[in-house]
């Protein structure tokens, strides 16, 4: 009776999926991990990873299961924009794995390349192996750690990259601790001197100014890259400040090509490249987050 | 009628629950804080509270023993303020040494659960312990009547815990925004030492008072 009763729902599900196929979202593996929820959905062709089921705009890493190279989301792209400021990135370390997109990304770029992809939460790692095809091999691993202890012990082993990507910020909640001058030091001090902190981080709210004085009092100036259909901003910080736009104009004729492959505009991320130097778009007088004073989640409330 | 008198003034019960209010209301605030200090070390994953809450409760256990033995001999409000300013002044290593402390356990352990287990215990143990030597030490000042032990003890209850209720989202909700986390744990510290001076202080007269008046009298 009962294998009955759960025949004729799977058939009424199915069903119902077929009747809806391109409209409605199916929700494939869901979970509540130590962290979160986390969710896959699948739309059609379009696969996405959700930490939240409630608002759906928090969707944290999507692909396209016919094309899973083309990068869906704007955000990853404009992470891309790092590479303009460095070049053949050699050790790469991200911070925040999602669907693990950026470091299958990387990856295809620079075959090379040692990624580390610090994430810390395991069920994230598993869902990004199990339906994002997050590739791994001797090069490229992941470490289910906390971001800022990675990064600490990195220090103590005197570990250098040459391209960080601090992607652990959610529109839901910011590890304050991953989000002071302490920790920007902490991370400067591992790249080489060639190298490139890369952020995702937020353009709304009153934490927009306390987050761009914490990055210029450790960076000094530093780049922002902005798309106007988006609500996120990258912020580009290198070791030692330089403006190359001789430079960049030679990266972006170099990379056109292999990020076409990936939907990545290169010209047009370079165009929406601002410096800081060039435009201060928060009052001076913001102040500094740090381990003493990182409220925040607080001030992200608007 | 003449141990009520000796014994209290009309302000000394509210004093003392005042008291309470406030140690309970800097019980939780250093707990809470405990985890912004931990997590540049030790970061903000569930073990952090983990570590944190257990050494709290561990040393709040350890203190009820210790403050209830305290108050079988000559309880006096001027020892009632004497733990208040040793409380105090155990709970300023926590701003001032908590850097190279942390620093020092980070390095010689790498497993993040007993690290912060470690780094709590150093840092909160003591004054955690000290602060929790109040509870029974004010249920021994406040009850005069043993009929009216337990209403005391609930009284007291009551205060000490709205305290901690208090501590807790002043705290989170707004002291974090306004000041940064040392400052608050160095004036909680000189707020434990200013009451537990007052008390101190206070005791006094009233015993001096005491044989003035039967000087008086006599």
């Amino acid at each position: 009776m009962k294998r009955f009763l759960l025949l004729s729902l799977c058939v009424l599900l199915n069903v119902t999926s077929l009747v809806s196929t391109t409209v409605n979202a199916e929700v494939i593996h869901s979970e509540r991990s130590l962290y979160r929820n986390i969710i896959v959905e699948d739309k059609g062709d379009l696969r996405c990873l959700k930490f939240n089921e409630k608002r759906n705009e928090t969707h944290q890493s999507c692909m396209l299961k016919s094309d899973p190279e083309k990068l869906v989301f704007n955000y990853t792209k404009l992470l891309l924009a790092s590479l303009l400021l460095t070049d053949n990135p050699e050790r790469i370390l991200i911070i925040g794995l999602g669907g693990g997109t950026m470091s299958n990304t990387l990856h295809q770029l620079y075959p090379q390349a040692y990624i580390d992809n610090v994430e810390i939460d395991p069920a994230v790692i598993k869902v990004a192996r199990s339906y994002f095809s997050f590739f791994e091999n001797e090069r490229i691993k992941a470490f289910d750690k906390d971001g800022r202890i990675f990064v600490k012990r990195a220090n103590l082993k005197k570990h250098k990259y040459d391209l960080i990507i601090l992607d652990a910020y959610n529109g839901d909640y910011i590890p304050e601790h991953l989000l002071t001058a302490e920790f920007l030091q902490e991370s400067k001090a591992l790249l080489t001197d060639d190298g490139v902190l890369a952020a995702n981080t937020f353009s709304v709210s009153k934490l927009y100014a306390h987050e761009s004085a914490t990055y210029q009092s450790v960076f000094g100036y530093f780049y922002n890259v902005k798309n106007q259909l988006n609500s996120n901003r990258i912020i580009l910080a290198q070791k030692n400040y330089q403006l190359t736009a001789e430079k960049i104009a030679q990266r972006v004729e170099k990379l056109a090509k292999p990020l076409a492959k990936f939907d990545v505009n290169i010209n047009e991320l370079s165009d929406s490249m601002q410096s800081t130097r060039n435009y201060q778009d928060w009052p001076n007088n913001s102040k500094v987050l740090t381990d003493q004073f990182s409220p925040a989640n607080l001030l992200n409330i608007d | 009628m003449l141990n009520k008198t000796t014994n209290s003034t009309p302000w000394q019960n509210p004093f003392i629950y005042c008291l309470a209010f406030t140690s309970g209301f800097i019980i939780m605030a250093i707990e809470l804080l405990g985890g912004r200090i931990l997590a540049p070390y030790f970061g903000s994953s569930i073990h952090i509270w983990g570590s944190i809450i257990t050494v709290f409760m561990l040393s709040l256990s350890f203190g009820y023993l210790l403050g209830g033995k305290l108050s079988t001999g000559s309880a006096s409000l001027a020892k009632y303020g004497s733990i208040f300013i040793i409380a105090g002044i155990t709970v300023l290593p926590i701003a001032l040494s908590a850097e190279w402390l942390m620093e020092a356990i980070f390095i010689a352990v790498e497993d993040t659960r007993y690290g912060s287990l470690l780094a709590a215990m150093v840092l909160f143990f003591i004054p955690t312990i000290i602060l929790g030597m109040l509870s029974p030490y004010s249920v021994r000042l406040l009850v005069t009547d043993k009929n009216k032990s337990g209403q005391v003890a609930g009284m007291l209850y009551f205060v000490s815990t709205l305290g901690s209720a208090l501590g807790t989202i002043i705290t989170s909700f707004y002291l974090v925004m306004w000041f940064e986390v040392n400052s608050i744990i160095i004036f909680l510290s000189l707020l434990l030492i200013a009451l537990g001076s007052f008390a101190v202080l206070l005791n006094k007269p009233a015993k001096a008072q005491v044989p003035n008046l039967e000087k008086a009298s006599s």
